[in-house]
């Protein structure tokens, strides 16, 4: 049959055209990511110090530093892998090793996803009622926590669940016929096996926790608190709402903006620091198993 | 012995498992029956502020009167009585600090003893009046009428534009222009999201060579990594002013403003769950097409795209839920007026931007409190719906994908 | 006549591993060739190359000549699109695209920027009939041709690649999903096409060699041990290698 070299021609300009597209786009996504960056790199880099890192805020939050804060999220993120990593962990095996393909497999699995899809502010007002005033805990690490705890806990139990999944049958196989109860067989063979990606599922959680605003606004969060935090009922300020303080409602806005830039360099360092860890652990332990 | 202690442990050890993996059911109950519980107790009261009521002379003939009814007589739309279907009266409005200019300090008691005395009088003398005061300033011998007030109605409450539960007498508790608000902002995300991230998706599936994704990968997860009120920091300095001087206007927060930061959050979501449907797309499949003499771009539109169809939509829909839900970034960049936005260039105002900025300085258990955990439960059904409805189109997508 | 198909000296690697080592082969118009040989013996690998199919997997380096119709298909500036419209291709199980039966007849033609829709409806039922489909489907075009049975669905993967006429066919193992009934109406099918096509197939099944090829190429660890008339190689194999593998002793 004859083609017309014109179809030809169209075509391949077409897809000449097409695929550039798709990469000026492309490149237009990391162009904005690296914009952000940068930008707040730029100006935030002024600002860091060891003095920034480790003092009080003085002058109405204009200058001093942002100890509190990072002292702060350091508990929060502690608090609430301690309630969300255990449970998660515990979770993610249940249903993934002793459940067969079921209606209460199917129910938690959507209960699961449902739980990831609700939106932060929601866990806030949850977290509130709940934590803050029904247990009684008030403003406290501890009603903060087991909000965030919660939050994250879905992204614990995902994670997890497809770390478990990777571990092939086989190696289950073989330690029942070796004698061994299902018990052994996951925490001799099936944990150890799916620890790298168990790990690297937590560290991205705790990026992801340690940026969170929405949730600690009425559960946890203080404005101003000049003093570090002595106990787990008491409040405490953290990263990312006073970022929001000082960049939207502090007493000077104009003024503080060197210590906002700072405090957001801050939280995309974590970021940064979480996303690299858990890229080069997944690489780490990729090579490892390879050459086993 | 030492068997049945074993065997009794990992029934145990089995039993935790079983319970941990109940947790997150759980909490959704649990969330859906605290937001539900402080939600509804909204529509069971009355939308005049607690501790106040509203009275008007024994012979008037009015009846219920709805929170907007009463915003229009106190801001003097409605001058008559008639037009509310009582007598051809007109209204006269009365404060508790006006009485102040019918009596006399002696008059009211040295330590206002008489005022519920004086204001019943006053009430009782004037056959126009509509009075506002404490309900403990009610008199023993009260003999004017209060004035019974409709309670706030789904209905209302849903379809009212008028947000502002500060007033007084009575808070205007619509949530349209909120839920419009956040809709129209959601919106205006996905149109930047979704064309970028569907592009990124096809590049990185089908275009880029290995060495490219694994560039791009990492560069995707860092972008969903960064903390949304770093994302609100950036519009607020960055992104706001040039909209402000860009288009001319007295203020930078707009509803654009807030589409583009929500887009740039939204493109993750959109990129990774499309890359992953794209890549679904069975190798045989791809290979049929180029053996039919199709080039690689027909391949990709003709075959790849359309086999990820569902998946695509799936992210386009999960896309639009986390925009939904987006509280600090929006709250930063969208000036946040309660108005119903007609442009993209005026300010908005979304649901999860008003929990975050009013919850704070409600009183628990008034109406202002309430009528944010009904916003809560609003927010929690659009989200699910979102939920469910990815949910729908993946398993159907896994049983035709396995078939 | 002229062989339509000569290969010199073709290497094939996957990364490190080689695959084919120094195939000299020439097949000719009009014929069908079965290539035949143990799983791993290179005999996919060595049909891939006829429409450039290799080229999409990762880390593959080829070395030597391969001339179809007269054109060196792995010189620089040669139209791979043109090539695989003049060398069609039938898969090892059946693929067709999730669309009507129509659409995956006409795609080949779309693709190839035929937009007269008489000229697609004629063409679709000139390939349906000419891959003895057409009165099975005739009725149900708009259906999807998911909801045809497997032997069904690679008769139509056959119709699919005759439409944007060929002049060489390549099937890979076009039969080893289907059911003996399916498997030989292929068969049939392949005899009939052997008038208009050259038709060059690999099978795991050497009874289907016997009975549909005119020539038999035997390969072995990425060798070709032995090639010549399938007659001739089924009763008088030179090789013991390929006699081995034909009385069933190894595979």
């Amino acid at each position: 049959m004859k083609f017309s070299i014109n179809s030809v021609k169209k075509k391949e300009l077409k897809q000449w055209l097409a695929f550039n597209v798709f990469r000026a786009l492309s490149v237009l996504v990391v162009c904005i990511l690296i914009l952000i960056l940068s930008f707040i790199t730029y100006h935030g880099i002024k600002v860091i110090s060891w003095e920034f890192l480790t003092s009080m805020p003085e002058d109405g939050m204009t200058k001093g530093g942002i100890f509190p804060a990072i002292v702060g999220t350091l508990c929060l993120v502690t608090g609430s892998m301690i309630f969300a990593v255990p449970i998660g962990i515990l979770s993610a095996i249940y249903i993934n090793e002793y459940t067969k393909a079921s209606f209460f497999k199917r129910f938690v699995k959507l209960m699961t996803n449902n739980l990831a899809g609700i939106p932060s502010i929601v866990f806030g007002l949850f977290g509130m009622t709940l934590f803050v005033k029904t247990l009684g805990f008030g403003d406290s690490i501890l009603a903060g926590s087991l909000t965030l705890g919660l939050l994250t806990l879905p992204v614990v139990i995902r994670t997890t669940e497809e770390a478990l999944k990777s571990v092939e049958n086989s190696f289950r196989h073989g330690s029942y016929a070796l004698g061994a109860t299902k018990l052994q067989t996951i925490r001799k063979v099936v944990l150890p096996m799916a620890f790298p990606n168990i790990i690297t599922g937590i560290i991205l959680s705790i990026g992801r926790v340690s940026g969170e605003t929405a949730p600690i606004l009425f559960t946890v969060a203080a404005y101003f608190l000049p003093k570090l935090p002595t106990g787990i009922s008491d409040q405490v300020m953290a990263l990312p709402y006073h970022l929001y303080v000082i960049s939207t409602s502090g007493t000077n806005i104009e003024e503080s903006r060197p210590m906002a830039y700072g405090t957001a360099l801050v939280l995309i360092g974590i970021v940064l620091i979480v996303n690299i860890t858990a890229n080069a652990l997944r690489k780490y332990f990729s090579k490892k198993v390879k050459m086993n | 012995m030492k068997k049945t202690l074993k065997k009794w442990l990992e029934k145990t050890i089995e039993g935790i498992l079983f319970l941990s993996s109940t947790i997150t059911t759980l909490t959704v109950i649990l969330i859906v029956v605290f937001l539900f519980k402080e939600g509804k107790s909204l529509f069971q009261s009355t939308p005049i502020e607690e501790g106040f009521v509203l009275a008007v002379n024994k012979a008037n003939a009015a009846g219920n009167l709805s929170a907007n009814q009463i915003k229009n007589i106190f801001d003097q739309n409605i001058i008559n009585w008639k037009e509310l279907g009582g007598n051809d009266e007109p209204i006269f409005l009365f404060r508790m600090d006006d009485l102040s200019n019918y009596y006399t300090d002696e008059e009211l008691g040295e330590n206002f003893e008489f005022v519920p005395q004086r204001t019943n009088e006053f009430i009782d003398k004037t056959p126009g009046i509509i009075a506002f005061f404490p309900s403990k300033n009610i008199d023993s011998n009260f003999s004017g009428k209060i004035l019974p007030i409709e309670k706030t109605t789904l209905k209302q409450f849903l379809s009212e534009k008028e947000w502002f539960p500060t007033a007084q007498p009575v808070a205007q508790l619509g949530v349209l222009s909120l839920i419009l608000g956040t809709l129209w902002v959601s919106f205006g995300a996905i149109l930047i999201a979704l064309p970028l991230g569907l592009a990124t998706a096809i590049y990185m599936a089908e275009i880029a060579t290995k060495r490219v994704r694994n560039i791009l990968k990492p560069l995707i997860e860092l972008l969903a990594g960064i903390p949304s009120v770093v994302y609100g920091f950036f519009g607020l300095i960055v992104i706001v002013p040039q909209i402000q001087s860009l288009f001319g206007l007295p203020v930078g927060e707009t509803a654009l403003a807030g589409s583009i930061i929500l887009g740039i959050m939204a493109l993750p979501t959109i990129v990774t769950i499309s890359e992953d449907a794209l890549r679904t797309t069975p190798n045989a499949m791809k290979e049929a097409s180029l053996a039919l003499g199709a080039n690689k771009w027909q391949t990709i539109h003709r075959v790849v795209i359309p086999y990820a169809g569902s998946g695509i939509t799936a992210a386009a829909i999960l896309g639009i839920g986390r925009a939904i839900g987006e509280t600090m970034a929006v709250l930063m960049v969208t000036g946040n007026a309660a108005i119903i936005p007609h442009t993209f260039l005026e300010p908005v105002r979304t649901i999860p931007a008003t929990i975050a900025a009013e919850l704070g300085e409600a009183p628990q258990g008034g109406m202002h409190f309430k009528a944010l955990f009904a916003l809560g439960c609003i927010l929690f059904i659009m989200t699910i719906v979102v939920n469910l409805t990815v949910e729908f189109i993946s398993s159907r997508r896994k049983n035709k994908i396995s078939h | 006549m002229t062989p339509i198909i000569t290969t010199r000296f073709v290497n094939l690697f996957y990364n490190e591993f080689q695959a084919l080592k120094n195939i000299n082969m020439a097949i000719m118009p009009n014929t069908v060739t079965a290539l035949i040989g143990p799983s791993g013996c290179g005999k996919s690998s060595y049909l891939r190359l006829f429409n450039r199919m290799n080229d999409l997997i990762d880390g593959v380096s080829i070395t030597g000549d391969i001339m179809v119709d007269g054109e060196m298909i792995y010189s620089k500036g040669i139209d791979i699109v043109a090539l695989r419209r003049k060398v069609g291709m039938v898969f090892q199980k059946p693929n067709p695209f999730p669309k009507t039966i129509f659409e995956n007849i006409a795609y080949g033609l779309r693709v190839n920027g035929v937009t007269d829709k008489k000229r697609i409806e004629e063409k679709v039922e000139f390939s349906l009939q000419q891959a003895a489909l057409w009165e099975e489907v005739k009725d149900k075009l708009k259906k999807s041709a998911f909801e045809l049975s497997g032997g069904q669905q690679q008769r139509l993967c056959i119709a699919r690649a005759l439409a944007i006429e060929p002049s060489i066919i390549l099937m890979d193992e076009p039969a080893s999903a289907l059911d003996p009934i399916s498997t030989a109406k292929i068969e049939e099918l392949i005899y009939e096409l052997k008038r208009n096509y050259t038709i060059v197939i690999v099978t795991h099944n050497m009874q289907q060699a016997g009975r549909v090829s005119d020539y038999t190429a035997f390969f072995y660890l990425g060798e070709l041990i032995e090639f010549g008339d399938t007659k001739e190689i089924f009763t008088h194999p030179k090789d013991k290698k390929t006699q081995n593998y034909i009385t069933g002793r190894f595979g």
